[in-house]
């Protein structure tokens, strides 16, 4: 199994969301995140002080999926996630040895 | 006694005592979450301790016979001696002095709570306490006696016969050079200048705003001390100076910042109220306008001067409250009518008398608030610790936060051990326990 997380711009994650359901995930996690890539923060000005804001926000999201659809979903999400614009986010994945469904106690690929 | 004049002293001494838990709201929304508690009691405790020193000897000294000099009271009224229901203000046609009395105490409890603002996120609650209680004493009421006590050498009866209707100098310029010398003092917050700091509750701010707004007509038109001519002129110069102070500060914002805040919004309320508060009496709407327009202005751009000389004035009482407050006393040089302002054929004498009253009241509060200030902080200490105010004072000072924003770990939060100096729980952590917790990995 592996564990495919994303972290992207807040306002993808409806067609993400879409785009998973259409390649037949059956579960996800999303959780609100802040961060920064290579685009950095920006500054902003307020009553007359200028500070960086150097986490912008992010939307992480976790899939584990079989080995064999790994490769396939990061591309679904990467599509589903790009704008074009700097600070599209990141995809990633990462082996998984051990899922077990905690109502069952099934567990591998059967837990999913 | 006037029936009509009394109902409306006692109306306004109503309205004026909301202003301190509307300036809690105000102030408390504008500072980040870990401090909201703390914000509102450093308002709220006053309440508590001016009523009880103002019938002691509070309203003695500011308003009892003068000692000579136009220096302070006597303390022929402690404990309010010597005042029955019967005691009028004035002749036959005059009001309770004990409504007098009470309106008045309303002043003495905002203005030091007007100071609280600048020490925001920081202090003791204890040697803030301690702080209000002597500040009134050799500050508040002295100051209050100079400006409107019988013989006063500041006021119309003086030798200075500087004019301050509601407060300009008396509360505003006082609270605010009174800030300035204290933050002085207790020094910047951790993270000034670098951390952005933004309000946490801004709706609050508004509440708080628009409490103010409203209890002011009673604070500015009921300072005539009569239901007539005069408190309405007020109060319609109040309502015009503070609407153009929004448009004032809002307008200037855009210029410089590019958007229109909430909290310009709020805080150009606030300083157009200043600014009117010693001069609505003297000025025409137009002059209110004017009055308004400068301190919306004026005020914006001054809040800006604490990042730029480096004192962290955390809620700009000063920029608000100092600045507005001298706008609006020599505001009066320029626009009272009646041959008294430069504008309005009057020469620069009442100008004169305007800059000398503010500039007495700027030498002392700031010398004496400087020293009791660092008299605090050496007695008894006058901030927290740096742990304690990582964490927030509302934790280390109150033992007990305003919101509740955990789920799992509630009950957890309310069990933590106060942070002290030697570090300790810090709130926040059991709700990233409670997020983590909740953060479940995937499911099928």
């Amino acid at each position: 199994m592996k564990l495919i997380t994303a972290v992207i711009k807040p306002h993808r994650l409806d067609e993400v969301k879409e785009a998973l359901q259409a390649f037949g995930v059956h579960g996800l996690t999303v959780t609100e995140a802040s961060g920064y890539g290579r685009q950095r923060g920006h500054t902003e000005v307020y009553r007359g002080a200028e500070y960086t804001v150097d986490l912008v926000p992010k939307v992480r999201i976790e899939v584990l999926v079989e080995d064999d659809d790994a490769e396939q979903l990061v591309e679904v999400v990467v599509k589903a996630a790009r704008t074009g614009k700097i600070g599209d986010g990141k995809v990633w994945s990462v082996p998984v040895d051990t899922a077990v469904r905690v109502r069952t106690g099934e567990r591998g690929p059967d837990a999913l | 006694m006037n029936g009509a004049d009394t109902a409306f002293v006692l109306i306004s001494a109503a309205l004026v005592m909301l202003m301190t838990p509307g300036l809690a709201f105000f102030y408390g929304g504008m500072v980040r979450v870990k401090s909201t508690l703390n914000m509102l009691m450093m308002s709220f405790i006053s309440l508590g301790i001016v009523s009880i020193l103002w019938v002691l000897y509070g309203y003695s000294l500011t308003f009892g016979d003068d000692i000579g000099g136009g220096i302070l009271g006597d303390l022929d009224h402690v404990g309010m001696a010597g005042i029955t229901p019967e005691t009028l203000t004035g002749g036959d046609e005059g009001i309770p002095v004990l409504a007098f009395a009470a309106f008045q105490l309303m002043f003495a409890i905002i203005t030091p709570a007007l100071i609280s603002g600048a020490l925001a996120d920081r202090v003791k609650f204890t040697a803030w306490a301690l702080f209000i209680a002597l500040w009134v004493t050799i500050v508040y009421f002295p100051v209050a006696h100079w400006v409107w006590g019988p013989d006063g050498f500041i006021g119309l009866n003086g030798d200075i016969k500087a004019i301050d209707f509601a407060g300009g100098t008396a509360v505003h310029i006082n609270a605010g050079i009174a800030a300035l010398a204290a933050v002085l003092v207790v020094g910047k917050r951790i993270g000034f200048k670098k951390d952005p700091m933004r309000p946490h509750n801004l709706p609050f701010v508004l509440l708080g705003a628009a409490l103010l707004w409203f209890g002011w007509f009673g604070f500015n038109a009921g300072s005539e001390l009569a239901a007539d001519g005069v408190a309405a002129t007020m109060l319609l110069n109040t309502q015009v100076a503070t609407g153009a102070a929004v448009v004032g500060w809002l307008i200037y914002e855009k210029v410089r910042h590019g958007s229109v805040t909430m909290l310009g919004a709020a805080s150009g309320a606030i300083a157009g109220l200043v600014a009117i508060t010693p001069s609505g009496a003297s000025v025409n709407a137009v002059g209110a306008l004017a009055v308004g327009i400068i301190a919306g202005v004026g005020c914006a751009w001054a809040v800006g001067l604490k990042y730029k000389l480096g004192y962290d004035d955390s809620l700009d009482v000063v920029g608000v409250h100092l600045v507005g407050g001298i706008i609006g006393t020599l505001a009066i040089g320029f626009f009272a009518i009646d041959e008294i302002g430069l504008f309005y054929g009057g020469g620069l004498e009442q100008l004169g008398r305007q800059a000398a009253g503010a500039g007495v009241v700027l030498v002392y509060t700031f010398a004496v608030t400087w020293l009791l200030a660092k008299g605090i902080d050496r007695l008894v200490g006058f901030r927290v610790g740096e742990d304690e105010e990582l964490a927030g004072v509302d934790r280390s000072q109150h033992a007990e936060s305003a919101y509740d924003f955990s789920g799992v770990g509630s009950a957890a939060v309310a069990a933590a051990p106060v942070p002290g100096p030697a570090g300790g729980q810090v709130p926040g952590t059991d709700r990233e326990t409670a997020a983590a917790a909740a953060d479940k990995r995937v499911d099928a």
